[in-house]
């Protein structure tokens, strides 16, 4: 138990840095940046006190925000992707979804991408959604939502991949 | 009551939601005004200092980058520095010589040699980027030497420690110059020949280029002087010279194209014959 919550707060430092320091400089095509540290609100155990998580989210995001001089976007988009984390894992699981039973480790890969997907395409919108700050600009939320999402995706797959293998 | 903390307790996650949330549009909303972020931001002890040693060691990274520009830089300054300063008020008789009679070429040392006796560089530029022979080459110190044989993407120097080369040189203070050669015993010194007896001179005085050749452009700086002696015959001083440059470090040096050289050129040898 200890040894995994050391193993939390690694993973918690570690994506932080490689988020601040290598992946907001990559402006992909102009603007495009995957925001990779929502892997540690993915894979954040499931059976874990609801309000730590908050918390845990909350500071996660405001860490983001203090390195990105971006307010506090970050952390709205991360505690939202926390309190419906839920729902995504319920939607995308079906019914072998169980507060104690699923296990990151052991559930297959179609299932997994539908989870990853809700979850990062909710935190994007949000994170866009306060980061332009206009309704009347709808359309361009949802494209940068929708293109920053596909990267993050694809490298929480990646990174999930890996992650995988060393067990 | 009993009601009222029930109510918090069960939905205990919806309302510490609700607070985050309600903080973090605090600080979104902070930041969409000017200069209100006054809690998040990166400015502090932990961000700047991770951000200062990721650039520390991202740097270097540039360092090639930041060479070359800061070597086009100079080579700009130079072209406005050894161009003469009044000539925005002059009239321009011919447009193509606007920009001046000077032109810096910058080149990177791709090797340096100044253990031999007769020492020669080769820098990275040649016919393809119009060098020629008798092209003088400078360092952002002081002068190197003088194009010698040039190829279609190199170019040898003949270095100023080398006993074929020539330079005519003179004292800072006063016109009087001299010959620049080097007796092979130190790559840092020089000797200075041909400066009369009537000149004054000082230990640590400046040595510049003349000017009088069509080489170099006037008061470039060579080096200073280190001792001096008259010569046998008591009529001129023999002056060793230590040399700005580190000749054993050299890698970006320029190489300055005189537009006018021909014209000189053939005027000296006209008169001459």
């Amino acid at each position: 138990m200890n040894s995994s919550i050391l193993g939390h707060i690694a993973r918690f430092i570690l994506l932080v840095l490689l988020q601040v320091l290598v992946l907001n400089h990559i402006n992909f095509l102009g603007h495009i940046n995957p925001y990779l540290y929502v892997l540690f609100i993915l894979l954040y155990p499931i059976n874990g006190n609801r309000s730590v998580f908050l918390l845990v989210s909350f500071l996660l995001g405001i860490t983001i925000d203090m390195f990105s001089d971006s307010g506090g976007v970050h952390a709205a988009a991360c505690i939202t992707a926390a309190i419906l984390r839920p729902v995504a894992l319920k939607s995308s699981f079906g019914t072998s979804y169980d507060y104690q039973t699923v296990k990151f480790k052991s559930i297959d890969f179609g299932s997994m991408l539908v989870y990853m997907s809700l979850v990062v395409f909710l935190h994007h919108f949000i994170l866009f959604f306060l980061e332009v700050f206009n309704i009347s600009s709808i359309i361009l939320i949802l494209k940068k939502a929708f293109f920053s999402s596909i990267f993050t995706i694809i490298l929480c797959v990646g990174f999930n991949i890996i992650f995988r293998k060393r067990n | 009551m009993q009601q009222i903390i029930n109510f918090i307790l069960r939905n205990k996650v919806f309302l510490l939601y609700l607070t985050l949330l309600f903080v973090s549009l605090v600080f979104t909303i902070q930041s969409h005004s000017y200069h209100k972020s006054k809690f998040v931001n990166s400015a502090n002890f932990i961000s700047g200092g991770i951000y200062n040693s990721a650039n520390n060691i991202d740097e270097y990274f540039h360092l090639k980058n930041q060479n070359i520009l800061l070597q086009e830089e100079n080579n700009y300054l130079k072209s406005i520095l050894y161009n003469s300063s009044d000539s925005l008020s002059k009239a321009f008789n011919d447009t193509t010589r606007y920009g001046g009679n000077y032109r810096f070429i910058p080149a990177v040392v791709i090797k340096n040699s100044y253990s031999a006796t007769d020492n020669v560089l080769l820098v990275n530029r040649g016919k393809k980027d119009s060098l020629k022979e008798d092209l003088g080459v400078i360092t952002s110190k002081g002068i190197l030497g003088i194009i010698d044989k040039t190829s279609k993407n190199y170019a040898t120097v003949l270095s100023i420690l080398n006993t074929n080369s020539r330079i005519s040189a003179k004292l800072k203070n006063t016109n009087h110059f001299g010959s620049l050669q080097w007796n092979t015993k130190s790559p840092n010194v020089v000797q200075l020949k041909e400066i009369p007896k009537i000149a004054p001179l000082k230990e640590g005085d400046t040595i510049l280029t003349s000017g009088l050749s069509a080489i170099f452009p006037k008061n470039i700086p060579i080096g200073s002087i280190q001792s001096y002696e008259l010569d046998e015959a008591e009529n001129f001083y023999n002056i060793e010279v230590k040399l700005f440059n580190d000749m054993t470090n050299i890698e970006h040096v320029y190489v300055i194209e005189n537009r006018d050289k021909e014209e000189i050129d053939s005027l000296l040898n006209n008169r001459n014959e």
